[in-house]
């Protein structure tokens, strides 16, 4: 048993490593390796960390706990950071969540970026990102997770911006970036503000020593806050969530991998990993529930008037994390998870699925233009509806558990956000199921030469769609509540780190019963309402100019969020600039600058006068310097 | 000889440093008024002297040789000097035929 | 008797200096020069110190007096006279001579009783003395000196080499 710790100690450190060895050697050698190569180097390094995820994965569960301590990263006498690699339970379901989505999106790609001559530049991107979010998820500190925080954010602003030459593109690239430093800011504060109350951020250290102050003392407080504004920036929620929809520039397996399955979950996976201090701060708790639930409302608002197929996706992706924080919120973390891991699976499906028609379509993404693909293309049909029934939350598919037991503890803690999130569950059913009847059903709606190109995507992109949509339909059986006569394996396996309390749920079974079937029928009732609007009647949105009631008017505009950033402060701070630009740089400043210059050029013009180059006249100026030197000694 | 070093028992040292004072104070007029370099030179040998003359003074007040064996060292700078001086201004001479100081101004340039 | 003797040099000093000033040909610029480098060696012997005067009168009378004269007689300055300064400049030039005498002299001001040179076994100026520094303590500054000497030696024989030597080299 010993060595074979031992030699898993060796391994764990691999996980991460492969994919950064595969991205040096794609990165090193972009301009040379032959594309097949390097789709098996970056699917292969992933494959294999997902394997030793795998087996990391069986030992944890049998009861073991990694901690690999590689080498002392920043030591001195106070402040001593490892860089060490921390696998429990938590973590070891987000490296399968990673490295096994992570796989299929990478072979996905093998396909889907087929023909575009940034193959490779792609594939290093993607296998630096693997291994940033890696190393935020193994990291056994603050440090080391931030370090991956950043890393994928980097990662984020490189994929978005990946076709470089778009300027929009690159607008969205930058604005995710600027969107999210902000939100680390918030993480840094937080990671200080630890730092000083407790003396380390070490996970372990941290959380045992919090664990001495008393429930909502201040400076637990505010740190949570700032770290959840760390979240709140990685994660899209409000107020910072208005990146994510414009992330969709870049390639749709990018918007897969990060935009939907992992990075965007971080936050939620670092409110999750620090449960222990955020148990100890109810407000910072109501915060995030808060800040979830309004989140997940608005986003699926929004989504019902998207015509942009990885736009209904991106505002739905924005709406799901907003009820992972609002199981955060409200006390399910092991719920939150739970979601996590089945959205991972059912969006990166749908994400994908998305990206299959655009491939069949070449590059249109405007669902008015769609329709009819059912049958030109099944296998990307049959997979994305099982996506949107998992989403929209019918039994048995995935979905449904996690969303139902999040809306269970929601109930358990405050009505309101239970309304709240039932509303929004219902939304969410209308707009997928409007999404898939306006994308697949009826006729085609394109040109005719669209109409001559549609295929079916190739084997390397069905396949992984295949295994998604099976993922997407069992994936929900770990966590079977115990109401269904389940276990809740997720809930035993993560029991281990969610050291907290549980909440008493103090609901009935036929209490439980009743919700369920509340959130199903209301769910059924929305795609019935969604199929007589767009599948029977097969309407189709008006254009984006079209009148409409103000309400909807509203929604299309996303809440009139980019226009209220506008106004407020992207304005403001571009007059700010021009001010200090016109008036404060070429005024003040350069005048300073061009001041002394004149000054000297002005000063110098006048002493060369008393440059004649005749030395009696030097000489007769030293005897004078001395003599005034001297009758001021004298003075003296 | 004896004499001698009795007599300036009654000598101030401050008629020697007033004494000197002025003939350095001649020399440095002559170097700033005049405009024949080999007058100037002479006059800086004279302000070398007077400082010599200084030294030696101070030399037998304090009773104490190495004053004089400065006057010696201030006597081979100053030949040196002269040497070298005396050698640029006759090369000089050759290429402007004037040992003005006044033409003398390629510093301006 | 040697306080006149004092008085008498000192006259003749400042009065020879003052004429190579004012002298207006270069040859009796020296002269004067000449005859006060004298009077300086006479202040030698009075103070006691008979090396110094000797090495006085034959370094500066004997070789840098005759190395000047011999530039003045190959340069044939005299034709030429003496151009002056201009007026102003003069002035300024004894209006600083005189604001730096002023100043030397006031360092006297403060000095109440005024010391008098009081060694009634003045062996300083002895060679034996001088002799015994010069070659204990200073014997390092004195054979740099005597490389200064070779170097400048050197330094005027190339200097003085004709002209389209000098340029060739």
């Amino acid at each position: 048993m010993e060595k074979q710790i031992a030699m898993s100690n060796f391994l764990v450190a691999l996980i991460p490593l492969l994919p950064l060895l595969s991205f040096l050697i794609i990165g090193l050698n972009y301009k040379k390796l032959n594309k097949t190569i390097t789709g098996v180097l970056a699917s292969g390094s992933v494959f294999i960390s997902f394997i030793l995820s795998v087996v990391a994965y069986f030992q944890v569960k049998a009861g073991a706990t990694f901690e690999v301590n590689l080498f002392e990263w920043i030591a001195t006498e106070k402040f001593v950071i490892n860089f060490s690699f921390l696998i429990d339970p938590l973590s070891s379901l987000m490296l399968l969540v990673v490295t096994g989505v992570g796989f299929l999106i990478h072979v996905y790609s093998i396909g889907y970026m087929k023909h575009d001559e940034g193959f490779n530049r792609f594939f290093a991107y993607m296998n630096l990102f693997v291994f940033s979010m890696l190393i935020l998820v193994l990291g056994s500190n603050y440090v080391m997770m931030f370090i991956g925080w950043e890393g994928v954010g980097l990662c984020s602003y490189l994929l978005i911006g990946f076709w470089f030459k778009n300027t929009e593109y690159n607008n969205a690239a930058k604005k995710a970036f600027i969107m999210n430093r902000i939100g680390d800011l918030g993480f840094l504060l937080g990671m200080f503000l630890l730092y000083v109350t407790f003396g380390s951020l070490d996970f372990k250290t941290v959380f045992s020593l919090a664990a001495s102050y008393p429930v909502g003392s201040t400076i637990i407080v505010t740190a949570t806050l700032l770290l959840f504004v760390g979240a709140i920036g990685k994660s899209a929620q409000i107020p910072l969530f208005t990146w994510l929809p414009d992330a969709m520039a870049g390639p749709t397996p990018v918007s897969a991998l990060i935009h939907a399955a992992t990075m965007v979950t971080a936050g939620v996976y670092m409110v999750a990993r620090s449960q222990a201090i955020y148990v100890l701060a109810p407000l910072t708790m109501d915060v995030i529930a808060i800040t979830g639930i309004v989140t997940a409302l608005l986003a699926a608002t929004i989504a019902i008037y998207q015509n942009d197929i990885k736009k209904v996706l991106a505002y739905s992706t924005v709406s799901q994390l907003g009820y992972m924080f609002v199981g955060l919120g409200v006390g399910a973390f092991t719920g939150a998870m739970f979601h996590l891991t089945t959205h991972a699976f059912f969006k990166a499906l749908l994400f994908l699925g998305a990206g299959s028609v655009i491939h069949a379509l070449s590059g249109e993404q405007d669902i008015r233009n769609m329709g009819g693909l059912r049958k030109a293309l099944p296998v990307t049909f049959m997979v994305f509806l099982i996506a949107t029934i998992a989403i929209s939350g019918i039994p048995p598919f995935a979905g449904f558990f996690s969303k139902d037991e999040i809306l269970v503890h929601a109930f358990a803690h405050n009505k309101i956000i239970w309304g709240l999130g039932f509303f929004t569950s219902l939304l969410t059913a209308f707009y997928m199921f409007r999404l898939l009847f306006l994308t697949f059903s009826n006729s085609f709606r394109g040109t005719a030469e669209q109409k001559h190109h549609l295929h079916e995507s190739p084997k390397v992109m069905t396949i992984p769609l295949m295994i998604l949509a099976l993922l997407s339909v069992i994936g929900g059986f770990i966590g079977i509540p115990e109401v269904m006569g389940g276990h809740h394996a997720l809930n035993q396996f993560l029991g281990r780190v969610f050291t907290a309390p549980a909440e008493e749920l103090g609901l009935s079974h036929s209490m439980e019963w009743i919700l369920i079937a509340i959130t199903v029928i209301g769910a059924v009732l929305m795609i019935v309402f969604a199929w007589l609007r767009f599948g029977k009647k097969n309407l189709v949105p008006a254009g984006d100019e079209a009148a409409r009631p103000a309400l909807a008017k509203l929604f299309m505009h996303k809440w009139y969020f980019d226009e209220i950033y506008n106004t407020i402060i992207v304005k403001p701070l571009f007059w700010l600039s021009e001010f200090f630009h016109k008036i404060f740089d070429v005024k003040i400043i350069d005048g300073i600058v061009n001041g002394f210059g004149s000054l000297a050029v002005w000063a110098g013009g006048r002493l060369r006068y008393i440059q004649t180059g005749n030395i009696g006249f030097y000489l007769t100026a030293m005897v004078l310097a001395v003599v005034v030197i001297l009758f001021f000694m004298l003075a003296i | 000889m004896d004499t001698v070093v009795e007599g300036l028992k009654l000598m101030p040292i401050n008629n020697y440093i007033i004494l000197s004072s002025l003939l350095f104070v001649i020399g440095l007029v002559g170097v700033l008024t005049k405009r024949n370099a080999l007058v100037v030179f002479m006059s800086v040998e004279l302000m070398l002297n007077a400082i010599n003359l200084l030294f030696a003074a101070f030399s037998v007040y304090h009773n104490n040789s190495a004053g004089q064996v400065m006057v010696i060292f201030i006597m081979v700078v100053a030949a040196a000097e002269v040497a070298a001086g005396l050698a640029i201004l006759v090369l000089t001479y050759r290429t402007n035929h004037s040992i003005d100081i006044n033409l003398l101004n390629s510093l301006k340039h | 008797m040697e306080q006149y003797l004092f008085y008498g040099l000192s006259t003749i000093a400042v009065f020879s200096a003052l004429m190579m000033v004012i002298s207006k040909k270069p040859i009796h610029s020296l002269l004067y020069l000449l005859l006060c480098f004298f009077t300086l060696a006479g202040h030698y012997v009075l103070l006691n110190a008979q090396f110094l005067a000797i090495v006085h009168i034959i370094v500066y009378a004997g070789a840098i007096m005759v190395l000047f004269l011999f530039t003045v007689m190959l340069l044939n300055l005299n034709i030429k006279g003496e151009q002056s300064k201009p007026v102003v400049a003069r002035i300024v030039a004894v209006v600083a001579g005189g604001l730096l005498l002023v100043a030397l002299v006031g360092v006297l001001r403060g000095i109440d009783n005024n010391p008098t040179l009081m060694q009634p076994n003045n062996q300083v100026g002895m060679m034996k003395n001088i002799s015994d520094l010069l070659f204990n303590e200073y014997v390092l500054p004195f054979e740099v000196a005597s490389i200064l000497f070779l170097t400048a030696m050197v330094g005027a024989v190339m200097l003085g080499k004709s002209e389209s030597k000098v340029l060739n080299n």
